[in-house]
């Protein structure tokens, strides 16, 4: 790790500030960045911890969403009764994020910023329709995910909340990678207000929507639907720990068992 | 067992260590430091093969903090590094032993070969300091797969071993085996490959050396399984320094697996280093460098054929290997594949003929030793596949197989250069079958297949040769050291005990196994018991701890002390009590007179030694103190049978195992807890190789593909399942203890157990081979090309 300096910023509006002032990167639990860090892959030479702002803290019931402050912890996630009761599936995804000590660490902001195409909480946010709050802008879930680590965020903008609107059923199964347990497809199924709608993550360069297998759910919501569509594996990812051909296989099955875990 | 034993032996002690290891109070390398140390780093190479034209260091010289940067021109006499096994050929001659440089030398060989050593006030000025080092390479072309280095046009990686060949070497007799295999009813056939493992022990290697100028002598910290092996190759072969003048201590090392048996160019580079900047010098690995440079294990591509006659009896056994060293011979690699490997290859079974051909070869990856097991994991994996697909071909029951081959009758000389001195194979078989509850296996899998899950049912019953080993033996087949082990009791005046031993424990509980053994013997207690090792200057020599060696050799070299002390405590109690020698009994820690009530305490004895008022100083040198080395006339040979169940989703690929039993022969048991422990981490890794580790480079650049945990898979606790773990006990016969080792067997048993399980399961659905491991991915490409 090279030296970097560290900042504290007590308000949304000082941290975008230390960020513009420094040029550096803001800190959100830092599970992925610290690492990078210490391998020297990622060289910043600040960071702004977020860690103590008020304005991106804390769970809460809003009409029929739940919204929960970007700086919250997975394992808050995880072990909130407002998340279990409103959307078990989200306190579950929660559980399942990476190893006790990340899931202490690691938040919900950090996690949707980085993007990473293995991600779970991209999945979340896609399937829910949920919409991602920041201090400049609302942005739809839909719009949000650019692409592989790439997000709608502009420059000094910063995630405060995220919207999850309350599925009427919900699941997500995610199947581990081998080694780092990231998913290597994870795909999360949710019967919202605006019908069926089914997000992928891990298998391609980006979390998106597996449309083929929504509108076959939209007719019959079975597992036998979402098992019976082929995914193309065209533009799927490849590497040591499954084929393209895998992961689409994987897609439909997943999406099969997480209609069954809807109950 | 001796009559002079009380209750210690035998009983699941706790372990002494863990206090101080699970309390955070352990001391290793690492944690050694001493004033006005300086950091070293190595610069590695990033090429997995290249021509270094030139190496600037004018601009890392001048960054700060740095003390000294070294390469492979400032290592003017400085040895390559040696290795500990010559291996003569087919042909009649040596081995092909290429310089393995400790910088290196004009050309790098592999990703992480060591170019530069810098040394800094601290480990990041070091490091950044090293960024500045400009390296001109040439990068030629790189080959990583053992059989495609032996291909012609393959890279050349040495001047001195032309088409990479190390050597090509057998064992057996190829005509007999013809013969047989000219009136087979059956041949069996498969192809395998043994895949390459990264040890990934805890504590990443480290070493801390310093220099005193005050007798020019050195003292090294270092993460090691054997440090007198290492002061012997590291002084004599490499430094051309006399034993004395080098100390090395090993203290708490968290695991080693084989991976710290050897002498490694860090640390040499870093006590010769000491000297030139007469500073100490640290250096750890982070995990990175570990996949980079820790030894690999395994790495065989092998072709296998039984042949069986009618009644399902094998004739002949034929195994062609290729095995890969590496880049550069490390210090036992050349006898893992060959002295370790073909000699196990009759398994418990009477195959009268058997001929076995290796070839090594050299590769631009890192090099490869013994892991866990060493060579007698790729001979059971050989054997118990093969003695499975036999059983398939033939249509006999798996257990039915084994039985028909069982070797019976010891001591029995293999075709392949042992002598097992004993065994009860049918007793671990049996045992595992009641426990792996082989009977209700039919119910479970019909269970299973209504879940739309295959179950399958895998054996092996493994053998494996430990407790190396006789030195003359081992001499005779190429070894360039001794194996015998060293053990000093020393009895302080009060009564309490240090011992000595040349065995290292880096996880094994030594501490405490010897204690007990001690305590027993002496009828003292086990709180009054120190165990000292890993360290040079304390300990009379070793020669470490590998190859489930330290309770057999190690453990009898203490026995061996521990009777001298007896036998001069009889002297002092025959004086003392007024009788004579030959009356003297020793019993439940007290000296008697034969047939009386007359006694006198150990610690009366050992006091009137070191306080020699009353004491036949004119017969009996005063003290307590005897040391004893131990060379054991045979190997010994644990052996047993694993079972594994395992059930797979034919839609995902996933492997599950729903049960693992082990019933295994150690021979006698000093601490059964520890035991237990040992057979649970073994079967960890070797089902750890089964289903989730594979050390993968690529094939074009030579880069490692798995060099974090990202993507090399360990096992983890949720991976297996609570495992049944029984003994069966025939003693060894040719060690005061009867025991046989317990350290490596699960790691051998576990691989061939789990892939023939896979194997059942899959027969099902028409899959014919699966290689290790048998990841989902793997499964699922193997389901879908079966079906088409």
């Amino acid at each position: 790790m090279y030296a970097f300096e560290l900042h504290q910023a007590d308000s949304v509006a000082n941290a975008v500030a230390l960020l513009a002032q420094t040029g550096g990167k803001a800190l959100a639990g830092g599970q992925s960045l610290v690492a990078a860090m210490k391998m020297r892959l990622a060289v910043p030479g600040a960071l702004v911890d977020l860690a103590n702002l008020p304005e991106m803290k804390g769970i809460r019931k809003e009409g029929d969403a739940i919204v929960i402050g970007a700086m919250t912890r997975h394992a808050e996630v995880a072990a909130s009764d407002v998340v279990k009761d409103a959307i078990p599936a989200l306190a579950a995804l929660a559980e399942g994020i990476g190893d006790r000590q990340v899931r202490n660490m690691g938040t919900l902001g950090g996690s949707l910023a980085n993007n990473d195409p293995a991600a779970d909480y991209p999945a979340a946010l896609l399937a829910l329709g949920a919409t991602v709050n920041t201090n400049k802008h609302k942005i739809a879930a839909d719009d949000f995910f650019k692409g592989m680590y790439e997000t709608a965020l502009g420059d000094g903008e910063l995630i405060t909340s995220v919207s999850f609107p309350i599925p009427k059923k919900a699941a997500y199964v995610k199947f581990p990678q081998p080694a780092s347990r990231f998913a290597l497809v994870g795909v999360f199924v949710a019967q919202t207000a605006g019908g069926v709608r089914v997000a992928v993550t891990g298998a391609a360069p980006s979390v998106h929507r597996a449309a083929a297998i929504e509108q076959a759910l939209a007719k019959s919501f079975t597992a036998d639907a979402a098992k019976a569509v082929k995914i193309d594996a065209t533009h799927l990812n490849s590497d040591l720990h499954g084929s393209a051909a895998y992961r689409a296989h994987l897609v439909s099955v997943l999406a099969a068992r997480a209609v069954t875990a809807c109950g | 067992m001796g009559a002079n034993e009380t209750g210690v032996i035998g009983q699941s002690v706790r372990r002494k260590e863990d206090v101080r290891f699970l309390t955070g109070a352990g001391q290793y390398t690492d944690d050694v430091t001493f004033p006005h140390q300086t950091c070293g780093y190595f610069l590695r190479s990033p090429h997995a093969h290249a021509k270094i034209r030139t190496i600037d260091l004018t601009q890392a010289k001048a960054a700060p903090g740095v003390v000294a940067i070294f390469t492979g021109e400032d290592l003017t006499g400085v040895n390559g590094l040696p290795c500990g096994w010559l291996i003569t050929g087919t042909d009649g001659k040596p081995m092909n032993e290429p310089p393995h440089p400790v910088l290196a030398q004009g050309k790098v060989r592999h990703v992480g070969d060591q170019v530069a050593l810098v040394i800094a006030e601290s480990a990041n000025q070091a490091k950044d300091a090293a960024e500045l080092i400009e390296v001109d390479y040439e990068v030629l072309p790189a080959v990583v797969n053992c059989v495609d280095a032996l291909k012609p046009g393959a890279p050349q990686i040495h001047e001195q071993a032309p088409g990479n060949k190390c050597y090509t070497w057998a064992l057996g007799d190829k005509a007999a085996v013809d013969a047989a295999f000219a009136k087979a009813a059956t041949v069996s056939k498969l192809d395998i490959i043994n895949n390459r493992l990264i040890p990934n022990a805890l504590e990443p290697r480290a070493a801390v050396a310093s220099y005193s100028r005050a007798d020019d002598s050195y003292t090294l910290y270092v993460s090691n399984q054997n440090p007198h092996v290492e002061r012997l190759l590291m002084t004599a072969f490499v430094l051309g320094l006399p034993e004395t003048k080098l100390r090395v201590i090993a203290p708490d090392v968290g695991g080693g697996f084989g991976s710290k048996i050897y002498l490694y160019a860090e640390e040499t580079a870093l006590v010769w280093a000491s000297k030139k900047v007469n500073r100490p010098i640290k250096w750890a690995a982070d995990r990175s460098e570990a996949f980079l440079t820790d030894a690999h294990g395994r790495d065989h591509v092998t072709h296998v054929e039984l042949a069986i006659d009618q009644g399902g009896k094998f004739l002949a056994l034929k195994v062609q290997t290729t095995a890969n060293m590496g880049a550069y011979l490390s210090t036992f690699a050349s006898c893992i594949p060959t002295i370790l490997y073909a000699t196990l290859l009759a398994g418990q079974y009477t195959t009268p003929a058997i001929f076995c051909e290796v070839t090594a070869s050299f590769t631009n990856t890192a090099p490869v030793d013994a892991y866990r097991g060493a060579g007698r994991p790729e001979a059971t994996f050989v054997v118990e596949r093969i003695v499975h697909q036999a059983g398939v071909d033939t249509g006999i029951a798996q257990d039915e197989i084994r039985r028909r081959n069982f070797i019976r009758t010891f001591p029995y000389a293999t075709p392949v250069a042992l002598t097992y001195d004993t065994g009860n194979y049918d007793a671990t078989l049996d045992d595992a079958m009641k426990v792996a509850d082989v009977a209700g296996f039919p119910a479970r899998k019909a269970e299973a297949a209504k879940r739309g899950m295959l179950r399958g049912l895998g054996y092996a019953s493994y053998i494996e040769a430990c407790g190396l080993a006789p030195s003359n033996i081992a001499g005779a087949l190429g070894a360039r050291a001794g194996l015998f082990e060293a053990g000093q009791v020393r009895v302080n005046p009060t009564g309490s005990v240090t011992v000595f031993t040349g065995s290292h424990s880096h996880g094994q509980g030594h501490e405490t196994t010897f204690a007990q053994i001690v305590a027993g013997r002496l009828g003292i207690d086990i709180a009054n018991v120190e165990v000292v090792h890993g360290d040079t200057g304390r300990i009379p020599f070793g020669m470490g701890t590998y190859g489930s060696r330290s309770l057999s050799v190690g453990g009898t070299a203490i026995v061996k002390a521990l009777d001298k002390v007896v036998a001069k405590g009889k002297k002092i109690a025959a004086h003392l009590l007024e009788a004579a020698e030959g009356d003297i009994e020793f019993k439940d820690g007290k000296f008697t007179v034969a047939g009386t009530d007359r006694s006198k305490a150990f610690a009366e004895v050992s006091l009137a030694a070191y306080v020699p008022h009353n004491y036949p100083l004119d017969k009996l040198e005063p003290g307590l103190d005897e040391t004893a080395f131990y060379d054991p006339t045979n190997f010994t040979y644990p052996a047993g049978t694993h079972i594994c169940e395992v059930e797979v989703d034919p839609e995902t690929g996933v492997v599950k195992v729903v049960a693992f039993t082990a019933s295994d022969d150690f021979g006698n048991i000093i601490n059964p807890m520890i035991v237990a422990g040992q057979v649970h981490g073994g079967v960890t890794q070797g089902i750890g190789q089964a289903l989730l580790e594979n050390c993968v480079y690529d094939a074009d650049s030579g880069q490692l593909l798995t060099g974090s945990y990202m993507d090399y898979a360990m096992p983890r606790a949720d991976d297996v399942p609570s495992f049944k773990v029984s003994t069966q006990v025939t003693p060894c016969t040719h060690n005061p203890l009867g025991a046989k080792g317990c350290g490596e067997a699960g790691a051998i048993g576990a691989p061939a157990a789990m892939m023939n399980a896979v194997h059942d399961a899959l027969a099902a659905v028409g899959v014919q081979r699966i290689d290790m491991p048998a990841s989902p991915h793997r499964v699922w490409q193997a389901i879908q090309s079966a079906r088409v």
